[in-house]
């Protein structure tokens, strides 16, 4: 066993940044003494497989099945075990997104191993990984190893490592003679209104608490927010109020974000609320009060009523 | 309708992390211990299907001792009976050891529905629950949000980024239940009552031709807590709101090269 084995997300064809960030970071590891391989899945996705090359894969299998178009944890298992079998790697690397995070694990039982989940940073020995992990929301951290056993299952938490071309060209192989056998079937995929950015996909994302007052208020967020290119994000409190849906809801029962700078405007700073966007790279808090806990871990912060700051800020945003 | 609740007995949100003294483990002592919040979806989603088609909800977990009182929890919230495999401590975040625990405790046992949380708060994981599928040879779907259940069928919601996708599924299955799909009751006073008297089945993991600790698929070589963070710059704006957004913008340009 030797090498490191990517899954590459797609959608509509187009390669999940994320995935790039682990093909990156599985190169920058030098595939760990092996190559590295990707797995690319889905429906007609052929011409996206070549440009992995670039960032730094030797080879990748591309499973294009029509029955492989919207994803499929079985159907997806299937493949990435197929490619395993071909390429026998010490590990497996898969982006932490919501696709990524469901497949990872049934692909590791599938091989019969252990998984480790929302990596945020890697150390190889030898050429087996030591992988360090938030848990308890964040409040801890483990150095976590697979005890020995192989291939080691591992998921990157998204917008962590770095996405870097190394400039390369890869070797495309098709995977054929999977045997599907899906049972669970995604009839289809709804997307958000009007093209909105998941906040798990966000490098930016600006945040609305109880503070706003009001759901109406949401449109000031929305203006920083654009102003900034990023999406809105908010505290448990408004959406089980009703104000935004549970989808934008960053923490403990919301989503864990990483992005490179993360706004909270009229958001306190609950221990729920930091287990979610507390590896933000950048934290900004606006706050009235000024011993809100959010201002213990924000780099930047204004005391002051979000509804004097947010417009004059916008408005300085434009004018750079 | 015969559901297998997988429950999970956690550390409270609000809890305090402190490390053993040897950074071996986490300092348990003063910690509440809760039904992990988002089996308690699971265990909603199981009791109002019951109680629309008939059939018993079996609620399972694997720990040590003190994960009773979540599995006296779930029972006096309605829950018909329960399973407790004794043990866990060695295992902690080995998602595939628990799902190989779990898979041997829930085999043999009738099931149309098996559902678990999303995550167990505090391990982090949201793993065991499609490891576990795969080993019981199930279909699965996770994050569901929404759901009804047919005759040998199922249609869920679930949540991926930027949407939802619609799937459907043949039982027997298993789902991970997020927060959305349902508002789970708590116990009443009569349902602790009645909980006293609900079969608990303890096992012992080697029963289950498990050897705990024997063979581990992960380990934790260190735990340490986050580093310090160093004190932010906090403008004070209440008097000239203007002026502070300026600087703000400012500081984010040209020394935190953010924007
Ligand atoms: C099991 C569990 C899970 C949870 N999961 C989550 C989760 O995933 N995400 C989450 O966010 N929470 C979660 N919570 C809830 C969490 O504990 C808090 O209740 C919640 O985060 C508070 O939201 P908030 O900061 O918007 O509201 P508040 O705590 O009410 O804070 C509002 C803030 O706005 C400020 N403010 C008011 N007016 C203005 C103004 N004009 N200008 C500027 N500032 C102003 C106030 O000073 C205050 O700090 C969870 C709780 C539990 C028990
Ligand atoms: N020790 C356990 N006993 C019973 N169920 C568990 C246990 N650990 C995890 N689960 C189930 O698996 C889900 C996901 O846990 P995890 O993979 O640890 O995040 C939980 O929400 C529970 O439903």
């Amino acid at each position: 066993m030797a090498g490191i084995l990517v899954f590459v997300e797609q959608r509509d064809g187009e390669i999940r940044k994320a995935s790039l960030q682990a093909v990156s970071e599985a190169k920058r590891h030098g595939g760990a003494g092996g190559e590295v391989t990707a797995v690319l899945v889905g429906a007609g996705i052929g011409a996206a497989a070549a440009g992995l090359g670039a960032w730094g894969a030797a080879r990748v299998f591309v499973a294009d099945n029509p029955a492989l178009g919207l994803y499929s944890a079985e159907g997806y298992t299937e493949a990435v075990a197929a490619a395993a079998a071909k390429a026998q790697p010490s590990a497996i690397f898969v982006a932490g997104t919501a696709m990524g995070r469901d497949l990872a694990p049934r692909v590791a039982a599938r091989l019969g191993v252990g998984a480790i989940a929302d990596v945020v940073k890697l150390a190889l020995d030898g050429d087996a990984f030591t992988a360090r992990r938030p848990i308890y929301s964040g409040k801890a951290f483990a150095e976590a190893t697979t005890a020995g056993k192989r291939p080691q299952v591992i998921s990157l938490r998204p917008n962590v490592f770095a996405a870097e071309e190394s400039g390369g060209s890869a070797a495309v192989e098709s995977l054929d003679g999977l045997g599907l056998a899906i049972r669970a079937v995604v009839k289809e995929l709804v997307k958000a209104a009007g093209g909105e950015l998941d906040v798990a996909e966000a490098d930016i994302i600006v945040s609305g608490g109880r503070g706003i007052k009001g759901p109406e208020n949401f449109a000031l967020i929305k203006s920083l927010a654009d102003a900034l290119g990023g999406a809105v994000g908010a505290s448990r409190a408004v959406v089980d109020a009703g104000w935004i849906a549970h989808s934008h809801q960053v923490g403990q029962t919301g989503k864990v974000v990483s992005p490179s700078l993360y706004v909270a405007c009229g958001i306190s700073g609950a221990i729920q609320h930091l287990a979610g966007m507390s590896s933000s790279k950048i934290i900004v808090a606006i706050n009235k009060d000024p011993d809100a806990p959010i201002f213990k871990i924000a780099d930047y912060g204004i005391v002051g009523d979000l509804f004097e700051v947010i417009p004059p800020m916008v408005a300085a945003i434009k004018a750079l | 309708m015969n559901c297998i609740v997988c429950v999970a007995s956690v550390p409270d949100t609000a809890s305090v992390i402190k490390l053993k003294a040897d950074g071996t483990g986490i300092d348990e002592s003063g910690i509440k211990w809760i039904v992990s919040p988002y089996d308690e979806y699971a265990l909603e989603a199981a009791l109002q299907l019951t109680e629309a088609k008939g059939g018993e909800v079996t609620v399972v977990t694997y720990g040590p001792a003190g994960a009773e009182p979540a599995l006296r929890d779930c029972l006096a919230r309605g829950a018909h009976k329960a399973v407790h495999v004794l043990g866990g401590e060695k295992t902690l975040g080995d998602s595939f050891t628990i799902a190989r625990v779990l898979a041997a405790a829930i085999k043999g046992r009738a099931h149309d529905l098996v559902l678990c949380g999303v995550k167990g708060v505090g391990t982090d994981c949201s793993q065991v629950g499609q490891m576990l599928a795969e080993l019981l040879g199930l279909p699965h779907v996770a994050i569901v949000t929404a759901l009804e259940v047919g005759e040998g069928s199922l249609a869920a919601t679930r949540e991926v980024e930027g949407g939802k996708e619609k799937v459907e599924c043949p039982l027997p299955a298993l789902l991970t239940c997020q927060k959305g799909l349902n508002e789970p009751r708590y116990a009443a006073l009569k349902g602790i009552m009645a909980a006293k008297k609900k079969p608990v089945d303890k096992l012992e993991v080697s029963s289950l031709g498990i050897q705990e600790g024997a063979d581990l698929f992960y380990a934790v070589a260190r735990f340490e807590l986050p580093p310090a963070k160093s004190a932010g710059t906090i403008i004070q704006g209440e008097n000239d709101p203007a002026g502070a957004a300026a600087q703000l913008v400012k500081l984010l340009r040209e020394e935190a090269k953010a924007i």
